[in-house]
């Protein structure tokens, strides 16, 4: 796809759908025709807003929900039911206060994976969830391991639950929403950590966050979710900076800080309202459903719709990078020519 | 300018009794000023006592928690001697309520447009049954909801639409003062950016004045046109948000704050926060409650606990004994004589 | 990204140390330390009286004496002494009221636990069997049942056992349904723990609250049904527990002839044991709910 093709990929997805059951109403799919690919060493962010499906995502490759279609394979092997499959991806948490049992010490939440793993014997086991604790800068350790969990701070926590991921030694690492319940201040911290520990472990890193300024400095590449679908995707500055889908384009201009001054904050805003006011209450406000029909999931917010957007939308390249949007709004500029 | 004072609190003071030895502090010492029409943000991270602050402002506070010193006055008038019938009067009309769990707060078994009618029934028993439909409904729309939503119950909206009916509700009744503790933090970015940009319309047209209280201190940059900064029950920074935006924040904790929030579109640099995490506040500390955490430390930090002082010119307050030093405070060096008062803004 | 030396919000103490930190904050509590400190009489005495005194059957010259030096407690219409029997029924009735609570909360926390755990069909069965033993009126089963058996101790602990342990069951699987889906369970499952160490490691400890106030209840239930079966002539005559003595005292008119220290220590002794037990566990409730202690203080 984009960067990073040079290595063997670590996590190949393809074509993944999931689909909700629901009483007396036709299903819901969650996630629809997803295909990426995860790199060791790299970092994918996944961009969405609630009810996106981007924890769907997660949640279908760490095996807690069964995917309806599509396939998973790991280091090119298709296996994913087995044992090894589930150790070699591991999972942190958004919620740091209910992602540790608060029956145990942190001590235990390391030993059992590593136990468990065959990771360790028992002789070894307290030294190696002591560099564990290393590993995620919980120092001193053997204080650390014998603390509680809620004795600790959300950031604090955070890290034992990224070093009880570790545990298994993991080639793949899903990092759902990892720092937003976490105090502003220790959040670049625990990113930072992720950073560190990809690279070092050679970790392939998907980071699923709603917020599409940390996911353009911490990844290299960027998808962006919605409802179910990828609708624009390449290397983060390409579609950060200059997005390219209208769902984008509204997530980025709509982000705290993203116009740079307070003047420009409220030109934009000015601008905004005026835009608005040319529209009525109504039909703003029922958008949040999304059509039945196969067309674009956007297109009763987009500013841009057109007739043609109640068919499918294509995914259209927009240039040598792998920057790319499924949107019919860049069909013709694609058709006469790549983009230089 | 200081009969543009609207809302003023001095010298707050907020303790939670636990019942197990010494009370906890979660507010201390605290003042802050709201002018009429303007926004004034507190900022801070979880368990700073910006939430807390809100409940004092507005007295709602609950046991444990109960107000220990200070005053908060709205038109000079005390709103802690108020008695209850006073109070009842006070709240809607005069000063409003938006709080982060706000949209939960709907009753979920009636209508919104009972909802409103009962507020419309307590505060103006004149109102007929057609006006306050016309009125609940011309609410809705300024709020940018149809007004056949007067029809519905709470679960049929979603939650960026149940939180817009609870801002049209604090300002059913045209009061001058809301404050809004994190309305928008449940919310997602677009939702939230429609119902500032409502918030900040709907000022411009009313004239009411917010005091906006959230983590997201960027979002403040862009929305307040003053900014108090707090940090362990205290007030650390209390500016004009003008200067903060521009690179001028003194107090080290506020600049630490701003380095959280990586720029949307700048570059790749200095991508860490503040290391370290905020201080027990059932711990007392002699010194500055940020030493431990703070790049800028010297000795006297943990020795002496530096009082909010007036550094520079306008309106420009730290908490900070190595503030006045910095190379980022772009101010004249200020004169003892810049007129300090101990605690706040006189 | 600099290494950061995190400092730990609390210094961790020595568990041992911790462990006794606790206890010691558990004792602080006035109605658990009331609670326990009646039933460890009333345990002391029903485990060790036996010992000191004699036969309780025994029967002497001294008919329906009210109470005096020689019988603390007066003696019955066939000349036992009251108070020897009154001990020797402790034992009795606490041990049925233990077994049978025991056994009522081992059967609620495999049904519970196992059927909101493993979900599906098991769940679905066991559900229903729990509700079917819910919905039957619990006495009159008993009445029923204890005829059918025949009287015995055995019989009776079966019965009282088989009529409370659905209640508890349903909750402690409402309970189950909630931990189950928690993230550090899923955390558990992801590093690839077992079923069985999920459920006894991950989640039982996060229970046991919920368990001990159950086998708590569960006693006074017990007690309390055990006695009122005995007193309805269901139990079997020979065992002594508090319940037989007021179906001897009732039996040979002990309540209209006046012979008051035959009726109130036994009838006395249930209705202190079911109040310690509840002493007990509000106790523990507000030990482990520190909101209700706060809530308590305040005037």
């Amino acid at each position: 796809m984009t960067t990073g093709t040079t290595t063997p990929a670590a996590l190949e997805v393809d074509h993944l759908t999931v689909d909700f059951k629901r009483r007396g109403a036709p299903s819901l799919r969650a996630v629809d025709d997803v295909t990426f690919t995860l790199h060791p060493g790299h970092t994918l962010a996944l961009v969405g807003e609630s009810g996106s499906g981007k924890s769907t995502v997660v949640r279908a490759l760490s095996r807690l929900v069964a995917p309806s279609a599509g396939h998973v394979r790991l280091a090119g092997a298709d296996r994913t039911r087995d044992a090894a499959y589930r150790r070699a991806v591991q999972m942190v948490f958004q919620d740091p206060f209910a992602s540790l049992n608060p029956a145990h010490t942190v001590g235990h939440h390391l030993r059992r994976p590593l136990l468990a793993g065959g990771r360790a014997t028992r002789s070894d086991v307290d030294a190696r969830a002591a560099r564990l604790l290393d590993a995620v800068n919980l120092t001193p350790a053997a204080d650390i391991a014998r603390a509680r969990p809620h004795e600790l701070s959300g950031g604090q926590r955070q890290r034992v639950a990224i070093a009880r991921a570790l545990a298994p030694e993991p080639a793949v690492l899903l990092a759902d929403e990892p720092v937003s319940m976490l105090d502003v201040s220790i959040r670049l911290e625990i990113l930072g950590l992720l950073d560190r520990l990809k690279r070092e472990r050679r970790l392939a890193l998907l980071y699923v966050t709603h917020d599409l300024a940390t996911a353009r400095h911490f990844a290299a590449d960027v998808m962006v979710m919605y409802r179910g679908q990828i609708v624009e995707r390449g290397p983060s500055d390409d579609v950060i900076l200059r997005p390219r889908h209208p769902y984008t384009q509204l997530l980025a201009s709509a982000a705290p800080g993203a116009a740079g001054s307070r003047e420009r904050a409220r030109e934009a805003r000015a601008a905004r309202l005026a835009a608005r006011r040319a529209r009525p209450a109504q039909p703003r406000e029922t958008s949040r459903h999304a059509p039945p029909d196969e067309g674009c999931r956007f297109r009763p917010r987009c500013p841009l719709a057109t007739d043609r957007c109640a068919r499918r939308p294509p995914v259209v390249p927009l240039g040598p990078t792998g920057h790319e949007a499924r949107c019919w709004l860049h069909v013709d500029a694609a058709r006469q020519g790549p983009a230089a | 300018m200081t009969d543009d004072i609207l809302l003023a609190a001095h010298h707050v003071d907020v303790v939670y009794d636990t019942g197990e030895g010494t009370p906890t502090h979660a507010v201390r010492d605290v003042a802050v000023e709201l002018r009429r029409g303007e926004l004034l943000g507190i900022a801070g991270e979880s368990g700073c006592g910006k939430s807390t602050l809100a409940y004092a402002l507005t007295r709602l506070l609950q046991p444990p928690a109960r107000l220990a010193a200070g005053t908060v006055t709205l038109d000079g008038q005390d709103l802690y001697a108020l008695d209850r019938e006073a109070l009842r009067a006070v709240r809607w009309t005069r000063l409003s309520m938006v709080f982060q769990s706000a949209m939960n707060a709907l009753n979920p078994v009636t209508t919104v447009g009972r909802q409103f009618d009962d507020i419309f029934r307590a505060h103006r028993p004149a109102m007929t049954a057609t006006e306050r439909r016309a009125k609940a409904g011309e609410l809705l729309d300024m709020v940018g909801i149809d007004p056949s939503r007067l029809r519905s119950h709470p679960h049929e909206l979603s939650g960026g639409m149940r939180q817009r009916v609870v801002i049209a509700m604090a300002l059913a009744l045209d009061p001058d003062v809301v404050v809004m503790d994190e309305p928008t933090t449940a919310l997602d970015v677009v939702v939230q950016r429609e119902i500032l940009d409502e918030i900040e319309e709907l000022r411009e047209r009313l004239g009411f004045a917010v005091i906006f209280i959230t983590h997201d201190l960027n979002l403040l940059l862009e929305i307040s046109d003053r900014l108090a900064v707090m940090y362990a029950g205290r007030i650390v920074e209390y500016a004009d948000t003008a200067r903060i935006a521009e690179g001028g924040a003194l107090h080290p904790y506020t600049r630490g704050l701003l380095r959280s929030f990586p720029a949307l579109t700048g570059d790749r640099r200095d991508l860490r926060g503040i290391p370290g995490q905020p201080p027990d506040l059932r711990l007392a500390t002699p010194g500055c409650a940020f030493a431990d955490r703070c790049e800028a430390v010297v000795e006297r930090c943990r020795a002496q606990r530096p009082e909010l002082e007036r550094v520079g010119e306008g309106l420009s307050w730290a908490a900070c004994h190595v503030a006045r030093h910095h190379p980022s405070d772009r101010q004249a060096v200020p004169t003892e004589s810049a007129g300090q008062t101990r605690g706040g803004p006189a | 990204m600099t290494a950061t030396a995190t400092a730990l919000a609390a210094p961790p103490d020595d568990t041992a140390a911790a462990r006794g930190g606790r206890l010691r904050a558990a004792l602080r509590s006035g109605r658990l330390r009331a609670g326990l400190g009646i039933v460890a009489v009333l345990a002391l005495t029903a485990a060790l009286g036996p010992l000191f005194l004699g036969d309780p059957d025994a029967v002497s010259q001294d008919l329906s004496q009210a109470p005096s030096a020689a019988h603390w407690l007066g003696t019955t219409q066939t000349g036992q002494d009251v108070f020897t029997q009154f001990v020797v029924a402790a034992r009795g009735t606490l041990l049925i009221g233990a077994t049978s609570a025991l056994i009522a909360t081992a059967v609620s926390a495999v049904v519970g636990i196992g059927g909101g755990f493993l979900g599906g069909l098991t769940d679905e069965a066991l559900s229903l069997l729990s509700n079917i033993f819910l919905v039957i009126p619990g006495l009159p089963l008993v009445i029923v049942v204890a005829a059918y058996v025949g009287a015995g101790t055995g019989a009776t602990i079966l019965v009282i056992a088989l009529t409370t342990w659905a209640a508890s069951a349903r909750v402690l699987r409402a309970q189950t349904l909630s931990l189950r889906t928690r993230d550090y369970v899923l955390a558990a499952r992801l590093y690839g723990e077992s079923r069985r160490r999920i459920v006894l490691v991950e989640i039982l400890p996060n229970e046991l609250a919920i368990i001990v106030s159950q086998f708590i209840f569960a006693v006074i239930f017990a007690v309390l049904t055990q006695a009122a079966l005995a007193f309805l002539g269901l139990d079997d005559p020979s065992n002594l527990t508090w319940g037989t003595m007021l179906y001897f005292a009732q039996n040979a008119d002990a309540l209209t002839g006046g012979a008051w220290w035959w009726f109130i220590p036994p009838g006395l002794a249930i209705a202190v044991l079911g109040a310690a037990l509840s002493l007990i566990s509000f106790g523990l409730d507000e030990v482990l709910d520190p909101r209700l202690r706060a809530r308590r203080r305040r005037p």
